[in-house]
């Protein structure tokens, strides 16, 4: 290691700390979200091939490990948006300060889980049938 | 003092050569995302059917249709922006980096390309 001062890495950031887990949570959202920008347009040109180009792409979309994918991109996708609001907020100055910033961060954290279980059970209730 | 030219100071672009854009345009989308995306998933989950022919049905609506543009559009740039961010955290040599902000700025124009031509295609009655 050199003696000059060195800029923070990973072994000096406290892991747990709200918020580093939250910034973090939400790049990782954002990336998933990205490849379900992948999905959703392999999906639409699905639909747009035509009714047998469909039922191709709908046998690799109801394979099993797929469910695993989808929730996952409901998680990214209630996540981001709330955490998203978070930042158009602070974008305007406000909530910056600690104690702010804790509370939003519980907020965040406790609205997306609620958006996420409404969103799954909608899917699992709702029961989407693709034919 | 400052050792910047007046024309700098002008243009306001600083180091980066092109100032606040790319964070100003990474509100823009986020902003019209929230109500795209919402919308995109509570219709989603309202429609009877994940079919093909309940598809083409809702598809084939013009709200439905530009509104599918807007987020496929919206989406995509949004998406472009950040990855490009992630890329220029991680990604190091700027050999390879530069490469990464290519591939990924095509990826994005494809996508959006793609994602439009869908559209527009089954809006139109175009799909088979």
């Amino acid at each position: 290691m050199p003696t000059r001062p060195l800029s923070p890495h990973l072994s000096v950031y406290r892991m747990y700390r709200y918020t580093l887990a939250t910034s973090i949570t939400n790049r990782f959202t954002a990336m998933a979200l990205s490849l379900g920008l992948l999905l959703l347009v392999y999906w639409l040109m699905a639909i747009a091939g035509g009714a047998r180009s469909y039922a191709r792409a709908v046998q690799v979309l109801t394979l099993p490990l797929m469910k695993l994918v989808y929730a996952a991109l409901i998680v990214a996708f209630s996540y981001h948006l709330v955490a998203g609001l978070r930042h158009l907020v602070w974008d305007t100055g406000r909530g910056l300060e600690r104690a702010q910033s804790q509370r939003s961060a519980w907020v965040v954290v406790t609205v997306s889980i609620v958006l996420m279980l409404l969103i799954g059970w909608r899917v699992l209730c709702g029961g989407m049938h693709t034919s | 003092m400052s050792l910047r030219s007046p024309l700098g100071r002008v243009l306001g672009a600083g180091a980066a050569g092109d100032g606040v854009r790319h964070w100003w345009q990474q509100r823009l989308t986020s902003v019209a995302l929230v109500p795209l995306t919402v919308w995109f998933v509570v219709s989603l989950l309202a429609l009877p059917s994940l079919g093909h022919a309940t598809l083409v049905a809702w598809m084939s609506q013009s709200s439905t249709a530009l509104l599918l543009i807007l987020l496929v559009l919206a989406a995509s740039w949004h998406s472009q922006l950040g990855v490009r961010v992630v890329i220029e955290d991680y990604v190091h040599g700027s050999g390879t980096r530069t490469l990464c902000l290519v591939l990924i700025g095509f990826a994005h124009v494809l996508l959006a390309a793609a994602g439009m031509f869908a559209i527009l295609r089954v809006a139109f009655g175009g799909a088979p």
